[in-house]
């Protein structure tokens, strides 16, 4: 027999009143400055990771309710995509180009020792929660591999020590203010 | 899984002026344009394998099993979804397309525990046999690999389970939650091989938004999901096609036996009310038939204080009828009556009471109508002349404009809304006139244009007020007014609403809606098209519950939204066969088809068949015995079906009635609570122990098969004949067919109604006669029954039951989705794990204003009577209005409603009391003296009780 339920009925209809400020100001503003588009969802979810980084599954139902849907839809494009994040990524995340003419130019090995140097898996989150590692399918620089993304920031050439001066520069840039290497401060 | 007895034809049927021939295998085939290459090898009788094509369903192409070859086509195109066209040659069966389904079934099968044998599918699961029809006879691949057989099974929900190491990601289920029941509580997450089956967001199914309709479980083509009734019983081996004793909407279902014991529920694809689909109640919560709670021998006491002592049959009924010929003698031939039931057939009511006119001598029969619908029958019966909503259910797909008015067709109708909500989605305009947030004003897809959120008691002044805007501001349909209804009464209508007291602005103090919005309303009503109103108890349980029919009647004629597929003024009646019961002369002032009792015609048709002289002088309503009751002039009541001590408003009043009353007879499946004050109990029989016919709300007449035999030896029409015999006053039915063969030639609009018409039309909207021998799915279509529409004059009046300074707000009720009214049923279900017990709905506002946090628990008093209960914090409802259900005995609701009613027909004003809440740490009065009376009038004679247990 299964366990009974309380007899629930929310308080409020709109949800999302209990969402982290932050979150419910990103998911409205998405949903504001797109919601007449045709096929608005997927335009609100870019907008909503690029502002929190993640789409964290407590906004689903407020995105849902705002656009008439139902959570399991949204759900549904949520995990579809790769790209959409439904952990909280580290401070910065690191695009990891996979695609042909990486790998021709040193690209695995480039792989091996990020992960190694990060201590994580692809999709992982380093322990110190400052990077995620992701892959990524040809970042349009095939004449300069191998190449990786941090943050919005572009990177050719890359070799492990490279890599290494980077992640590195990436840890103190935060907090020197530069702006040279670090995009993530938005 | 299927029902054992169905045919999938593999994708839904075509509807196509143009017709379409073509060859497949050699065989000549014409079906309507537009159909797929698959239905019409299937209707050629050439089967093609497939998976994730159902024909329920719109086509997906994403199983790859039934591809083909088309000539001059290249490749292998998927046969459900490409379309036939003319000359087309189509294969079917050769080698390649042989080795091409193997090999797609042998990845399937690598994924797929072999567990065949022991499995709750076997027997009737598709996959295996797409296996059979394919020839696989190995798998390459090993089962080493990555795989899905460790997944979990999800449990959660009471009535089924979903097995996903079973799931082959057909998307049936997904697409079923989608296309027919529109809730849309299922997905695919992730892609590739992770692609699974989602309920909402990764949630077991009972947390997920699944609302438990079950048609994700007939799509299931495995044993992926899988009602736990089945699991348990295995397949069944033959199934009975009957109809859902629950709601209005009348759904047909095939029980799937196993000798004597149903198996499982299964919508039936042929139901003309529902299409296959189903919701909760019908499709899983029938476990009450076979309750330990049924009483299934006759009892008898002399007192309500004294224990019940089981009888004979024999006994029981001799005993009734000389307790009725001694009161008849020393109170008089009118202190007895008799009270139908909307719960049972058409048969049993056109019984009950004709046992009432012919054999009591009186017209004191009543029904349980009286607290629902009986403004319907009256306010449509003035206006357009029929007693009846005017629609079939089908009508909604041609609808432009909804205005839903009173009703929560998600929770009270929800094979119904389901089709609804098709409609929206397909682009039909919303408008939603209630106090409280229903679902449909907004969720997934659906989107009221307009929600007037009016004040409870104010519908008649927010119809007349949109009249106002219809007829000021020009957008009467003069055409039809002038061709179809009474001039002089229509002018005379025109300058009462025309008067600027009626405009949305003069009005909006007392009904609290926007003017603009209302404004906004109206136009969109009057000029979108087809308008549509569905509505339901919100419009008839008030003091001007008929004025506000005959202002709905009187708002689609003036538009001319009668007459025509799309259109129409539909009441969604609450049970299943209260459209029934009233056809059949249940009222105490009507015979069947509503023709007076005064009227010489009909009445003289009676005495000549029933060989008795019968009253022309209507008889007394519900509450005018129990008020004779207390007085002391009514004496002996026979109560079939139905529990007017908890149904009824004003509690207290109605217990008071019975407990005068020197013999009370109840004839239930359950010791009710109206059997507490009763001195005779008959057992009844549930819908699945009987044949007969139910009416819908689209009055459409559908068959009831016995599935078992009746628990108590006799199904209640026999019960109801043998106390007729009793008393003298014989009946002799061999079968309840005979009954409708009475019925039929007594009533004209039901002249071509017979056992055998119904097996072979399936169902039949009445009125069928020789004008209409196969019945009348839309009525007025081109004069109005009655001759003239006429219009009525609909007088706002507010209510004298107002919220003042002792009681500031105003209660309404209503039902949920889980549970069935009184809950004599649902409350006998695993149904209670979503509503275990009624809540108060109350504003955030009220609630702070009262120290009232979400749970706690809260008195709710009206000026007759106080009641606990556990208080939810919602905006669902609006400042100043409180909403409960009235599901759950312990609770009593009706404690608290008043005896407040109806003007014209006495239907209680159950949506409008005035109340107080407040905080409490104790049940009330009433609640701890009812509990104690449960038991102490509830006792059995000490062997009884001894065999009980």
């Amino acid at each position: 027999m299964s366990a009974r339920k309380r007899v629930t009925i929310p308080i409020r209809i709109e949800p999302g009143s209990d969402l982290p400020a932050a979150e419910r100001a990103a998911v409205l503003e998405a949903v504001n400055r797109n919601r007449a588009l045709e096929g608005a969802l997927l335009p609100i979810l870019h907008a909503i990771q690029d502002r929190l980084g993640w789409i964290p599954p407590r906004t689903l139902p407020l995105i849902a309710y705002e656009l008439n849907l139902s959570r399991a839809e949204v759900h549904g494009v949520v995990s579809f995509y790769h790209y959409f994040r439904q952990h909280q990524p580290g401070e910065h995340v690191i695009f990891l180009c996979r695609a042909e003419a990486c790998q021709a130019v040193g690209a695995v090995a480039l792989e091996a020792h990020a992960k190694r140097a990060l201590g994580v898996e692809f999709h992982g989150t380093s322990g110190d929660g400052r990077y995620t590692l992701e892959p990524v399918y040809c970042l349009g620089n095939c004449a300069s591999g191998p190449s990786l993304m941090i943050d919005r920031e572009l990177h050719g050439r890359m070799t492990p020590e490279r890599f290494d001066e980077l992640i590195g520069a990436t840890s103190t840039s935060a907090a020197s203010a530069s702006g040279s290497a670090s995009g993530s401060a938005t | 899984m299927q029902s054992i007895a169905e045919q999938d034809l593999g994708t839904p049927k075509r509807q196509s002026a143009k017709q379409v021939t073509l060859n497949v295998d050699g065989r000549q085939v014409t079906v309507p344009a537009g159909t797929s290459v698959l239905r019409a090898a299937a209707e050629a009788g050439l089967s093609i394998p497939k998976l994730c094509a159902t024909d329920t369903l719109e086509a997906f192409g994403s199983c790859r099993m039934c591809l083909v070859q088309v000539e001059g086509m290249k490749g292998f195109p998927a046969s459900c979804t490409t379309p036939v066209a003319e000359g087309m040659k189509v294969t079917t069966q050769n080698e390649k397309i042989a080795n091409i389904r193997r090999g797609v079934m042998e990845l399937y099968i690598s994924d797929h525990p072999l567990d065949c044998l022991t499995c709750p599918a076997n027997g009737h699961c598709e996959l295996q046999d797409m296996a059979g029809a394919v020839g696989l006879r190995e798998v390459r691949y090993g089962y080493s690999g990555a795989n899905h057989l460790d997944a979990p099974k999800d449990e959660s929900n009471p009535y089924f389970t979903f097995d996903a190491s079973k799931c082959i990601v057909c998307s049936r289920c997904v697409r079923a939650c989608d296309e027919q029941q529109g809730t849309l509580a299922l997905t695919i997450q992730g892609r590739g091989f992770d692609s699974t089956v989602s309920a909402s967001q990764a949630e077991s199914f009972l947390e997920s938004e699944c609302v438990s309709c079950g048609a994700c479980i007939t799509a299931c083509p495995t044993a992926t999901l899988s009602e736990k009734s089945l699991i348990k019983a295995g397949q069944a081996e033959h199934s009975i096609i009957t109809t859902c004793a629950y709601c209005g909407v009348g759904c047909s279902f095939r029980a799937e036996m196993q000798g004597e014991e149903v198996v499982r529920m299964v919508p039936n694809k042929d139901g003309h009310a529902n299409h296959g689909h189903s919701c909760v109640k019908g499709r899983f919560a029938i476990g009450y038939a076979t309750h330990p709670d049924r009483i299934t021998k006759p009892m008898i006491r002399a007192s309500i204080s004294d224990p019940w002592k089981e009888v004979s049959w024999e006994e029981a009924i001799a005993h009734s009828a000389s307790e009725l010929r001694r009161i008849q003698k020393k109170y008089g031939r009118d202190s007895i009556g008799g009270i139908t039931s909307s719960r049972c057939t058409n048969e049993e009511t056109f019984l009950v009471q004709k046992l009432v006119r012919a054999g009591f001598g009186n017209n004191n029969v009543d029904t349980c109508a009286r607290v629902c619908h009986s403004p319907t029958g009256y306010g449509l019966k003035q206006t357009i002349g029929e007693s009846a909503g005017t629609q079939d259910f089908d009508s909604v797909m041609d609808a432009d404009v909804i205005m839903v008015i009173g009703a929560n067709p998600t929770d009270a109708h929800p094979v119904f809304a389901s089709r609804l909500k098709k409609r929206l989605r397909a682009g039909a305009r919303l408008i939603v006139v209630d106090p409280r947030r229903i679902d449909l004003v907004r969720s997934a897809h659906v989107k009221a244009d307009h929600h007037l959120t009016l004040k409870p008691g104010t519908n008649v002044a927010v119809l007349n007020a949109m009249a106002h805007v219809v007829v000021t501001e020009g957008l009467v349909d003069e055409a039809f007014v002038r061709e179809r209804c009474d001039l002089g009464n229509f002018e005379s209508w025109a300058r009462f609403v025309a008067d600027p007291r009626h405009s949305p602005e003069a009005t909006a103090a007392a009904t609290g809606v926007d003017p603009h919005e209302l404004r906004a309303a109206a136009r969109l009503y009057a000029t979108g098209g087809n308008a549509a109103i569905y509505y339901g108890l919100g419009v008839t349980e008030h003091s001007q519950g008929s004025t506000t029919v005959m202002a709905i009647a009187n708002l689609a004629m003036a538009t001319g939204n009668i007459g025509r597929e799309g259109v129409g003024v539909n009441p969604l009646r609450g049970q299943n066969n209260v459209q029934g019961s009233c056809d059949m002369g249940s009222f105490p002032h009507e015979f069947s088809g509503y023709r007076h009792v005064s009227n010489d015609t009909a009445r003289e048709t009676f005495e000549r068949l029933w060989g008795v002289p019968l009253s022309n002088e209507p008889g007394l309503r519900i509450p005018n015995m129990i008020d004779e009751a207390i007085d002391g002039s009514f004496k002996w009541l026979y109560v079939q079906g139905e529990d007017i001590a908890q149904s009824d408003p004003d509690t207290t009043h109605i217990t008071a009635g019975l407990k005068a009353m020197e013999c009370v007879i109840v004839q239930d499946l359950f010791l009710n609570e109206t059997a507490r004050y009763a001195h005779i109990f008959l057992p009844g029989a549930s819908f699945l122990e009987k044949d007969g016919t139910f009416t819908n709300a689209e009055r459409r007449i559908s068959r009831v098969r016995k599935a078992i035999p009746p628990l108590a030896g006799m199904a209640d029409w026999e019960v109801t004949m043998a106390l007729a015999n009793a008393l003298g006053a014989p009946m002799r039915y061999n079968h309840p067919r005979e009954i409708m063969d009475e019925i039929a030639a007594t009533t004209p609009t039901f002249k071509g109604v017979s056992y055998a018409r119904l097996d072979e039309l399936g169902s039949i909207q009445w009125p069928c006669n020789d004008a209409a021998p196969t019945g009348t799915p839309v009525m007025h279509v081109d004069h109005f029954v009655r001759g003239k529409g006429q219009f009525m004059l609909t007088e706002y009046l507010a209510t004298e039951e107002r919220a003042g300074p002792r009681f500031p707000l105003l209660l309404t009720t209503g039902r949920i989705l889980s549970q069935y009214n009184v809950g004599a049923q649902t409350r006998r279900t695993a149904s209670t794990v979503w509503h275990h017990e009624d809540v108060l709905e109350i504003h955030p506002f009220d609630a702070e204003q009262r120290g009232v946090r979400d749970g706690d628990l809260v008195a709710l008093a009206s000026r007759i009577g106080e009641i606990s209960l556990h208080a939810s914090v919602t905006e669902r409802v609006q400042p100043g209005v409180v909403y409960t259900t009235f599901h759950h005995a312990v609770t009593g609701a009706n404690v608290v409603t008043t005896d407040n009613s109806d003007w014209a027909t006495n239907c209680p004003e159950y949506k409008v009391t005035a109340v107080q809440v407040r905080r409490t740490n104790h049940f009330s009065d009433w609640q701890l003296r009812d509990r104690e009376e449960g038991v102490s009038l509830r006792r059995m004679a000490k062997a009884l009780a001894d065999a009980a247990e």
